[in-house]
C-alpha cells in the first residue's frame, strides 16, 4: 500500500523531528570524531595540530591494538555463545512448565533491570577472592581463584557478568518464539516416533532461527559495544590488558589518558567495524536462517 | 516578551535566594562520603567567615570524572574557578599554561600574603614550578606507610617493628610459621613500590630530575635497585610472604581478615583501618632496603592539589585568593588534618596539632609527617611530574602483575614498561610542545 501526500512538503516535516535526531545525536558526533581522528590536540584544547594519519599509524603499529581486538573477539562470541544457550535452555524448561509458569518467567526476566555497572559490582564481590562466596567454594573444591592475577578468570569472571545480564533478554525472546511454533508440528513428529531430544533439533531450532539470528546479531553488538560498564566495575580491563577490549580502550585512552586524537581514531575503526559486522551478518549467515 | 519577563523573574527570585552582594566561585571537587562532609563544611565556615565571597562545592565523582568533567567544562567555556586535580594529573594541568592560573600569581595578583617557606616542602614541592613557585594548592595529601597487625605479631612472638624489607621478610616467616596466611599486601602498588620506593632509597623514578625539568624526561625505574626490590616482591609472591590484591586498596580487605598481617597503604587509610579492623594495628614508616641506602629519604605524596582556573573575572579571583588564604591558615589546616588524616600543609598547623596533644592521643597519625620531613628533599624526592601519567600508571601495572604471576622476570618487564611509557611521554610533549 502507498500513501501518496499532496504536496511534497509535509512528509518532509512529519519526517523531520527523525532526522532531526539522527543528525544531532549520530552524524554530528560521528563527524567530530571522524575529524579528531586527523588531529593531534593537547587535553584542554589549547593546540591543535593536523597529523594525518598519524594517530591510526600508531594504533596499527602496536601489537597491544592487535592483542585487544583478539581478547574482544574472544569476549564477544564468549558472551553471545553462552548467552544464547543458556537463555535457550532456560525458555526451553520454562515454557514445559505449567504451575508456576508466570512467577518462574517472570523472576528469569529481572536481571535485564538491572544497571550494567551494578552487575559487575555484584559478580565482583561474589568473586572477591578474600570475601567473595563463589572464590572461597572454588577454593573449597580445589581451584585457586583471584582474577587479580590471572587474566583467564578475569576474562571469564567479565563473561559471567556480561552474559547475566544478558540472559534474559534472551529468554525472553527464545520464550516468544518457543510459543509461536505450532504444537500441530511437534505432536505429528511424537506421532511419528521422533524422540523429544529429535524433536527439538529437527523442528523446534529450525524454526527458532530467525529469533536466534535476531539475537546473535544483539548479543554481539552488546557485547562489542555495551559492557563496558561491567568491565570497568569488575577488572578495569586488567590484569594486564587481559579484560582490555577495544570499546574499554577507547574509554581508558579518551577519558582517562585524555588522548582525544587517537581515541577517536579507535572510534573510527570501530565504527568500521560494526559495518563490517552487520554486512557479514546479513549477506552471510541470514541466508541460512529460514524465516517460516 | 513574555518569556523574558518570567525568565527575569526567575534570575532574580533565584538571586534572592542566596546571599545577594556576595560574589560566587565554584569548587569542583571528587571527595565523597566522610571528606565530602568535611569539603562542605570548610566551604560553609568560609562562607561564615566574611560576607562579599561565597564557595559553592560541587561533587564531580571520582578523580579522572573530576578532571575530565573540568577539562570538558574549560573547552565550552563553563569552567569552574576551582577544580581538585589528583597527583598524577599534575603535568597535563602544569602544561596547560593558557588554562590555568598559577596559585603563586594569583596570590600575588590579589594582594594576598603568601608565604612558601611556611609550608611543608616535601607536600608543596610536588606542586611547584622549576623556580620553586606554587603553581597548586595542596589539598588532600598523603604517604605511603606500613600498617601492621599488633595481635598478629603477639601471636608469633614478634616484638621487633620491621622498619627494613629485610626484616620484613624475616618476620614474615616469623609470622607464617605462627600459622598466618600471607606477610603483607599492598595498595596502589606503582605508587608504593616503585615511585615512593625510589624516593625512599633517593634513585631517580624519572631523567630531568623526575620530570621536573621539562617534558623531554624519560622513565628509568628499571635500574638495579628496583628491578632488585620486584624481583624479591615476584619470589614473595610465590612463597606467600607477599600477596597481591589488586591495582587500587583492595589489600585492605586482607588486611581486615587478617589473612596478611601488614599493609602498605596511604595514610590517610588510616581512618578506614580504624572503622574496619577489629583488631588491635600500629603504623610504622615506610621500610627500607638495609645497605642500599645510608639514610632513607623522604617519600612522596599521593592526594590532589587545587587548581585555579582561568577565564573568570578579577572579583571572582579576589575571592579564590581569599579562600585559598582561609584554607592554609593553621587553624584549618590542623582540624582538617585530625579529622581527615590527609597531611597538613604548613609547619603551623603541625606544630598546633602538636599542641594540640592531637599525636600522643592517637598513636602513628605523626609517622606520616615525620616519614614526609625525613632530610631535606632531593631531585629524586621532591616528586613526579610526568604527562600521560594516568596510563604510565595503568602500564607499571600491567607490568607488575606480569611479575606476580611468574610469566615474565622482574628485569624484562620492567624494562618493557619503561619502553611503553617513554612512548607515552613522547606523545605527550608532541601533544604539548
Amino acid at each position: 500500500m502507498t500513501v501518496t501526500f499532496p504536496q511534497k512538503g509535509l512528509p518532509w516535516l512529519l519526517l523531520l523531528p527523525q532526522l532531526l535526531v539522527t543528525a544531532v545525536f549520530f552524524l554530528w558526533p560521528a563527524e567530530q570524531a571522524l575529524e579528531q581522528a586527523f588531529y593531534r590536540e593537547d587535553a584542554f584544547g589549547l593546540s591543535r595540530e593536523f597529523v594525518g594519519l598519524e594517530n591510526f599509524a600508531d594504533l596499527f603499529s602496536d601489537p597491544l591494538y592487535y592483542q585487544s581486538l583478539v581478547t574482544t573477539l574472544v569476549f564477544s562470541f564468549s558472551v553471545a555463545i553462552a548467552g544464547l544457550s543458556v537463555a535457550l535452555l532456560l525458555a526451553v524448561m520454562a515454557d514445559r512448565i505449567i504451575r508456576g509458569k508466570l512467577a518462574y518467567q517472570t523472576l528469569l526476566i529481572w536481571p535485564y533491570a538491572v544497571a550494567p555497572a551494578l552487575a559487575g559490582v555484584l559478580w565482583w564481590i561474589l568473586f572477591d577472592p578474600s570475601m567473595g562466596p563463589i572464590a572461597l567454594w572454588l577454593g573449597a573444591a580445589g581451584v585457586e581463584w583471584n582474577h587479580y592475577l590471572d587474566g583467564n578468570q578475569a576474562m571469564i569472571l567479565v563473561v559471567i557478568a556480561s552474559t547475566w545480564k544478558q540472559i534474559s533478554y534472551n529468554f525472553l525472546f527464545f520464550l516468544a518464539g518457543l510459543q509461536a511454533v505450532p504444537r500441530s508440528l511437534i505432536e505429528a513428529a511424537a506421532i511419528d516416533g521422533a524422540s523429544p531430544f529429535k524433536r527439538f533439533w529437527t523442528i523446534v531450532f529450525p524454526l527458532l532461527s530467525p529469533t536466534t539470528f535476531f539475537l546473535l546479531v544483539v548479543n554481539l553488538v552488546y557485547a562489542f559495544f555495551e559492557t563496558f560498564g561491567v568491565i570497568d566495575a569488575t577488572t578495569k580491563g586488567g590484569p594486564g590488558q587481559s579484560t582490555t577490549t577495544l570499546v574499554y580502550k577507547v574509554f581508558d585512552d579518551g577519558f582517562v589518558g585524555l588522548d582525544l586524537g587517537g581515541s577517536a581514531a579507535q572510534s573510527v575503526i570501530l565504527m568500521g567495524i560494526v559495518g563490517l559486522m552487520t554486512v557479514v551478518q546479513f549477506r552471510f549467515i541470514e541466508r541460512k536462517v529460514q524465516y517460516s | 516578551m513574555h518569556k523574558l519577563k518570567l525568565a527575569s523573574v526567575l534570575v532574580g527570585l533565584s538571586m534572592a535566594g542566596s546571599s545577594f552582594a556576595a560574589t560566587q566561585v565554584e569548587w569542583w571537587h571528587a571527595m565523597g562520603g566522610a571528606n565530602g562532609e568535611k569539603v562542605n563544611s570548610i566551604a560553609k565556615a568560609f562562607n561564615g567567615s566574611q560576607d562579599n565571597y561565597e564557595v559553592k562545592p560541587v561533587y564531580k565523582g571520582n578523580y579522572t570524572e573530576t578532571m575530565t568533567s573540568a577539562i570538558a567544562a574549560f573547552r565550552a567555556k563553563q569552567q569552574p574557578a576551582i577544580v581538585q586535580v589528583f597527583e598524577v594529573g599534575t603535568a597535563t594541568m602544569m602544561a596547560a599554561e593558557g588554562a590555568i592560573y598559577p596559585v603563586h600569581k594569583l596570590m600575588q595578583e590579589s594582594g594576598q600574603p603568601l608565604d612558601e617557606s611556611a609550608f611543608l616542602s616535601a607536600v608543596t614541592g610536588y606542586y611547584t614550578n622549576s623556580d620553586g613557585n606554587m603553581l597548586s594548592m595542596p589539598f588532600n595529601s598523603s604517604t605511603p606507610v606500613l600498617y601492621y597487625n599488633k595481635e598478629l605479631f603477639a601471636k608469633a612472638g614478634i616484638s621487633q617493628i620491621p622498619t627494613t624489607w629485610q626484616e620484613v621478610e624475616s618476620v614474615s616467616k616469623q609470622l607464617q610459621s605462627a600459622g598466618v596466611g600471607c606477610g603483607f599486601t599492598t595498595a596502589w602498588q606503582s605508587w608504593v613500590h616503585l615511585e615512593n620506593f625510589s624516593a625512599r632509597h633517593n634513585v631517580p623514578f624519572a631523567t630531568l630530575d623526575n620530570g621536573f625539568g621539562g617534558l623531554k624526561t624519560e622513565l628509568t625505574f628499571n635500574g638495579p635497585l628496583q628491578v632488585a626490590h620486584i624481583e624479591k616482591m615476584g619470589e614473595w609472591q610465590k612463597n606467600g610472604i607477599f600477596s597481591y590484591s589488586g591495582r587500587t586498596n583492595d589489600g585492605a580487605a586482607k588486611f581486615y581478615s587478617q589473612e596478611c598481617a601488614m599493609f602498605t597503604e596511604s595514610s590517610a587509610g588510616y581512618a578506614g583501618i580504624t572503622r574496619n579492623a577489629t583488631f588491635d594495628f600500629g603504623v610504622t614508616e615506610l621500610p627500607y632496603w638495609e645497605g642500599k641506602v645510608d639514610q632513607p629519604s623522604n617519600t612522596i605524596i599521593g592526594g590532589a592539589s587545587l587548581w585555579v582556573l582561568q577565564g573568570h573575572s578579577k572579583e571572582e579571583y579576589s575571592a579564590v585568593a581569599s579562600f585559598l588564604s582561609f584554607l592554609s591558615s593553621a587553624e584549618v589546616q590542623a582540624d582538617y588534618h585530625q579529622v581527615t588524616g590527609y597531611l597538613p600543609i604548613t609547619e603551623a598547623a603541625y606544630d598546633l596539632t602538636t599542641k594540640q596533644g592531637f599525636y600522643a592521643a592517637n598513636p602513628g597519625t605523626e609517622t606520616a609527617v615525620l616519614q614526609m620531613t625525613t632530610g631535606t628533599p632531593t631531585a629524586n624526592t621532591k616528586g613526579l611530574r610526568l604527562g600521560n601519567f594516568v596510563q604510565i600508571r595503568g602500564v607499571i601495572d600491567e607490568a607488575l602483575e606480569s611479575v606476580w604471576s611468574g610469566d615474565v622476570d622482574a628485569q624484562t618487564a620492567l624494562n618493557s614498561a619503561v619502553t611503553r611509557g617513554n612512548a607515552l611521554l613522547r606523545r605527550f610533549e608532541k601533544a604539548n610542545d
